[in-house]
This record gives structure tokens, sequence and C-alpha cells, in this order.
């Protein structure tokens, strides 16, 4: 296991922070927040600026115009991206829809995809999911082959970015039991978009199919039987979602410690009280941890380690948790100004609730760890 | 070169390791050396004397105080190939892992030359006096005092939790020096043979029966004067150095390599359903529990490999002590509560597994107890770490 950083990482690492602290402040959310309308433009300036320093083809082959800097290079992104919560295609666009055609699709179609995801010219969106909480219904979209190309009729949910995005990938069942996903673009007849608004003030939507007609040629992975890939799909999702939770937390744990230091009550800084102390200091040891597993779980994803899907599950579930338990701490160690609307903390509460729910909750993952590891 | 040197240890070892000492070890295979040691086989004894003479028991200390002068790389090397093969630790020593490394520290050349070739042939063995009955966690405020009288120290007070000290043959001692000065500021790290009429050693019965752990009394004990360790009322920075060592130990306590998994014993305590643990509440704890378990091994891990690459070790110690003795009480809580009714039985029908279990249950109570609380532990973390006021 590789524990230092490369100099290459190193240097990417400071890159990020810089560029996310410069350009995207915690504030960019409110910015979000008050025109959903506005989300694709500012999104898509941002991505245009993240492309130029090759972050939108981290993941992808040098051979289709990516950095090949494999997901311990997307993870610093996205811890970096977590210390101001700023909203990225990273997680849907480049950990979930490119990482699954490059890992599943036909030659021809990573020809066709991967280099425009590479350039930031295309974004995409994965849709799977159909219940209430992730996993908690079994996919009942369905593909029907007709003479040429197919069918797809269903309703997603929780699709991330979906109003962002040039096309979406689309998890259905085929007649024949098996399940494949299919690109739809987002112009396509019959494809409805319902958008929300987040907790945090970003926009997602659901995705209504109704008699969807795509060609053959949309099958990622063409007739292979089993394309779904849905384990590496979860563990990259849980990997990079680990890792801005981790920087998020982090971020959220430091701004209480400087208030700490700051705010004075009976006479002396609130930071001197040993009750408050002790709870920081439990705080920075779980940080620790964190820090490690997430570590482990990215590169177990590069490495195509055989235990990724466990290290995946173990860095979804600790970080969800630790986030979780940072955040509501942060709010109450604030005291009255963590209750306001204008201060930044409330924003970290939220996104924790959003990434702790988005693909598998910590039960959700302590469950699939304990499977594989037979008990 | 260090690929010769490990083909030269394996043959080495291959040669001169005892088949017995190939084998896992429990509580009563440990060697602790001394004036008067005991051994559980003659086997544990050749294995002891071999690697005296190499130096190995203490790879790392110079040769002319009875190491074996080996290279950090060497040193590892040599720790590796005893792994591999399963060879036991021939010797369990405070000496080792405590007093020496304070010695080559702080020590004169006398003392190194006459203290630790003795430790490293495992002929002494030294017990720690630090906590007293009014200084546990307030360790500063230890009373036990050495007053200069001639050539020699007279010491008059008492010591608690002292591990093995009615087996031990010296102590290095916390004295106060100069009962004048800012607590910090009067004490001194003194070393007293205990083979004398005025130190005696009682061993504490715990709540978990019999217990390594003494009281030690001094009246009118003496010591001389060129057993001082470091500057007179220089004690306390060697001290809180030695506590470094100690919780660094405390805290990679806990599985041992042929340990039966914890998910493999609660296994066969609750039964499977469909090849999951019978009780899905208990389940998800256990879970959780091996996450845990399994981010701090990484942790102790990755700090292991930053430090060999150079980086200065990180003010971690108090949170690897703080994390793993936590871990250890919620290890033993599982294990307890899988155990069911077998967990409750002291004495009569139980199996020695579920007797056992019980009883380190109740002790790995003290491991957040031990060595700094965990509040202590704590409170280091937020000052030295987090810089709070």
């Amino acid at each position: 296991m590789q524990w230092e950083w490369s100099d290459e990482e190193k240097m990417l690492r400071t890159a990020a922070e810089d560029f996310f602290r410069k350009k995207v402040p915690v504030n960019f959310l409110r910015e979000v927040r008050s025109d959903p309308n506005r989300y694709p433009d500012l999104i898509r300036e941002l991505w245009q600026d993240m492309a130029n320093m090759g972050w939108s083809g981290i993941l992808i082959p040098e051979a289709y115009g990516g950095l090949a800097f494999g997901f311990r290079g997307l993870g610093m992104i996205m811890e970096a991206a977590g210390h101001t919560l700023a909203p990225t295609p990273l997680l849907a666009s480049v950990a979930c829809a490119g990482s699954l055609i490059e890992t599943i699709g036909l030659d021809s179609q990573k020809q066709e995809m991967l280099p425009a995801l590479a350039e930031g010219r295309t974004l995409l969106t994965v849709a799977h999911e159909e219940g209430d909480r992730f996993g908690s219904k079994s996919c009942k979209a369905r593909a029907t082959p007709e003479r040429e190309g197919y069918k797809l009729q269903g309703e997603k949910t929780m699709v991330i970015d979906g109003t962002l995005v040039d096309g979406f990938l689309v998890l259905a069942n085929l007649p024949t039991g098996d399940q494949a996903w299919f690109l739809v673009a987002r112009r396509d007849d019959g494809l409805e978009l319902k958008p929300f608004q987040l907790l945090d003030g970003r926009p997602a939507c659901k995705l209504s199919l109704r008699d969807v007609r795509v060609p053959a040629q949309s099958r990622l992975g063409g007739e292979a039987a089993d394309g779904t890939a849905q384990d590496l799909l979860l563990d990259s999702a849980s990997a990079c979602l680990s890792a801005e939770m981790f920087g998020a937390a982090r971020e959220a744990f430091q701004m209480t410690l400087a208030y700490l230091k700051q705010r004075v009550q009976f006479g002396v800084p609130i930071g001197s009280f040993q009750a408050l102390q002790h709870r920081m200091a439990q705080m920075y040891s779980e940080l620790e941890l964190c820090q490690t597993v997430v570590q482990r779980a990215l590169t177990a994803l590069d490495q195509r380690d055989p235990q990724r899907s466990a290290w995946a599950s173990l860095a979804k579930a600790k970080t969800a948790e630790v986030f979780q338990h940072v955040a509501r701490e942060a709010i109450q160690l604030h005291g009255g100004i963590g209750m306001t609307d204008e201060h930044p903390i409330g924003f970290f509460l939220k996104r924790a609730r959003i990434n702790t729910e988005w693909y598998g909750s910590p039960a959700f993952h302590r469950d699939r760890y304990a499977r594989l590891h037979g008990f | 070169m260090l690929d010769t040197f490990r083909r030269e240890i394996q043959a080495w070892l291959a040669a001169n390791c005892p088949a017995s000492m190939r084998t896992p070890m429990t509580e009563d295979d440990i060697v602790w050396g001394g004036r008067n040691p005991s051994f559980p086989s003659q086997d544990a004894k050749v294995w002891l004397e071999r690697m005296a003479v190499r130096g190995w028991t203490v790879p790392e200390w110079p040769q002319e105080y009875g190491g074996g002068g080996l290279s950090p790389e060497e040193a590892r090397i040599l720790r590796e190939e005893m792994q591999r093969l399963g060879c036991r630790p021939p010797l369990y020593s405070f000496g080792i892992w405590m007093l020496g490394p304070v010695l080559l520290r702080y020590g004169t050349e006398a003392q190194k030359k006459s203290f630790l070739p003795p430790i490293a042939r495992a002929e002494i063995r030294w017990a720690q006096g630090y906590s007293e009955p009014d200084a546990g966690s307030d360790l500063a405020h230890l009373q036990t005092r050495a007053e200069k009288r001639g050539d020699d120290f007279i010491i008059n007070g008492s010591k608690v939790w002292t591990s093995y000290a009615d087996e031990s043959d010296w102590i290095f001692c916390l004295v106060r020096t100069d009962p004048q000065a800012l607590k910090q500021k009067g004490i001194s790290f003194l070393l007293i043979d205990m083979k004398q009429p005025g130190i005696k050693a009682e061993p504490i019965r715990l709540i978990s029966g019999a217990s390594p752990f003494c009281e030690v009394f001094f009246k009118d004990a003496r010591t001389p004067a060129h057993n001082l360790v470091g500057p007179l009322n220089g004690g306390w920075q060697i001290a809180k150095d030695l506590l470094t060592h100690e919780r660094q130990a405390i805290s990679t306590i806990g599985q041992k390599p042929d340990e039966q998994s914890l998910e493999a014993f609660c296994a066969e305590k609750l039964g499977m359903i469909d090849g999951q643990l019978a009780d899905p509440g208990f389940r998800d704890r256990l879970s959780a529990w091996h996450m845990d378990h399994a981010a701090f091994q990484l942790t102790l891990e990755r700090e292991a490999a930053l430090q060999r690459a150079g980086h200065s070790p990180g003010p971690t110690s108090s949170i690897f002590k703080y994390v793993g003795s936590e871990l250890n009480k919620r290890k033993f809580e599982l294990m307890m509560e899988a155990s069911g009714f077998g967990s409750l039985i002291w004495e009569g029908t139980g199996s020695a597994r579920e007797l056992q279990l019980n009883r380190e249950w109740l002790r790995s109570k003290g491991n957040s107890i031990e060595g700094g609380t965990s509040e202590i532990q704590l409170n280091v973390i937020a000052k030295r770490v987090l810089g709070l006021p």
C-alpha cells in the first residue's frame, strides 16, 4: 500500500485546494440556490476551467484524451471540493458515467464518448434509482427490443445533475431478465425531466421515460449478457463521495476549532472548557481514521484490488457517520450563530445528509461489508 | 547488501530457533528474565541465550551495550523474518521497552555500561515506579521523597500500579527531590535496587482476579547518588518521553496474529442464517467495530510508513492510545454479549475459554486507565495538537 503521496499528487492537491477556495467558495451555493435555472450555465462555466486543468479527463485513459491519473487523483480533487462544498459534475459525470463507459463500453462507444467527456464538451449522468432510498427498490424500467434499437419505459429518481447534463445512462431490464445501461440523449422524445431542489440548493431531477426510442448502439457494452458493473459503480461513487465527505468534515471541524478559540464567554475563550475540548479531540481522532480509509478505498480502485468493495463500503459508512457527527457538533458548538442561514456551517450539515443517503446509508454499507467479510 | 543480510538471518533463525519456539504462545510462556529467572521450558532458555549472544534481544542497541548494532533496516528485516517463521519474542522486558531508550538518551557513559548489558542479557528485571496513591492522572503531584544524604539518596513514600514489582530486581522511579519547587520542576529520575530491607512490594487484586500490579513501599530505602539519571530535578522531561513509548506499546495490544477472528467467534456463538449472523442488530454493531478496527490498524500502518519515509512522527501516540484502548474494550463487550449466559460463569462448569473471556473483559476496562486515561489523552490532543487554551 502506497501511503505516501507522489510529488505529482501533491501538486494536484495544491492546485485543487487553491482552485476551489478562490473560485468556488461556500457562497457559490447561495447563487445556485437563488436561481436554479442558472445552475447549468454556472456549472458549465466552472467545468470549462476544470477541464482546462485536465480534471474532466482525470480517470480517462490517455488513448482517449484523458490524464489517466486514477481514483487517487480524482479523490484528491473531490476532497478539495469538499472544503468549500463546491458543486461539480465530478461525481455524476466522471466517477459514475465516465468510469461505467470505460469499464463496460464497446470500443466504438468509448471512441465516441470518452474524448468528449475528457475535453469537457459533454456531461453525462447515471439514472438507476427508483425507490425512496438507495437500493430499496429493484429496477422496474424496461427496455424492449424493437426492429431497430430499443424502446425504454420507466421512472427514475434522484438523478444527480440531471438538469445539467447532455445525456443519461439509464438502467433498464431486458425481457431476458438481464439488465443493461442505455444512453439516452437529453432531447430524445418521450423523456421528461421533473426537477427538484435539494437541501443544499443544488438541483437534481426525476426522469420519466415514455416510449423513448434509442438505437441499438446506445446499449452500453453491446449484447454482453451482464454489462451492468453495478458493484464498480457503487464502489467508485462511494469512494469519491467519501473523499468529498472527508474534505467537508475536516473543513467544518477547522471552522469550529477556530470559533472555539475566538468566542469569549465568562471572560474566557469557550475552547478552554474541557467539556468542549474532549468533543473536539474525539472528532479529530475520528477524522484521522477517515483520512486513512478514504486513501485505502481510492487506492484499491486504482489497483483493481479484489477487496475494493469492502474498502469502499468501509470508507462510505465511516466517513458518512463522522461527517454527520462533525456537522451536528459544529452547529451545537457554534451556538446561535450556527443556526443562522447567514453562517456557512448549515450548508455542511445539509451536505452531510445528502451524501449520507446517496449511494447507500451507513447501515446499507455495514450490511454489505459484513456480507463481503462472510458474517 | 540487505538481501544477503536477509538470507543470513533466515539461515541463522532456521538453525537456531527451536521448533517449540515457533508456536503461538500464551501468557504463561512469556520469559521475563531477572536474577531468578523462570523458563516455561528448556527451549525457551536456549532460545533466549542464543538471541542474547547475538545482541538480538535489543537489535538496534550499540554492541558495546549488549545490543546487536543493527541499522533500522536490518532490525526491520530481523523482525520480519522472525514473524515469517512465527518465532516467539525471546524476552519481555520493561528494561528494553522503557528504561533502555531513556538511558541511551539521558544516561552517563558509566550508567549505560553498567545497566544496559544486564538488560540485554535478561539478567536484571526492571519495574516502573511512576503512579502513586495520590498521583494518578496528575502524575506530577507525586510525593515519594528522595533526600540526598552523603553519597546516597534516602527514599520514603509509596508507588502503586507497579507491574510485577514483586518479581523485579530494580525499579526506575520518579521521586520528589525539591519539595519547594513548582511540581514538575522538583522531580528526578532515580534507579533503585529493590533487594534491600527498606522496600516492600505487595500484589493488588483486581476485579478480574489476580494481577501483576503491586503497591511498593519505601522506608528509608537507599540508592547511590550516581544512580540519578539526567539532571537533579530534571526528571519530568524524561518521564514524558518514556510515557510516549508506553502509550505506543499499549495502543498496539489486542489481536495476536493467530487469534480467532471476532466474526468467527460470534458466528460460533450466535449461529448463522443464510450466511449472516443470526442477530441482525448485533451484526450491525459487529460490522461497525470491524470497520473501526480495520481503520485503526491501517492508520497505524500509514503512520509507520510515513515515519519510515522520513516524515517526523505526528502527535499520534495519544490518538492511538485513546482509539486503541477504546476499541479493545468494545471488542470484549461484543464477545461477552455474544457469549450470553456462558459469559456469566465465574467458576464451576464453564469452559476454560469462557472463564478466561470474562476475566479478559474485566481486565480490558483498565486499558483506558493505565498509561494515561482516555480523558488525559483527549486533554493532550486538545492542547498539544489542536492548540486549545
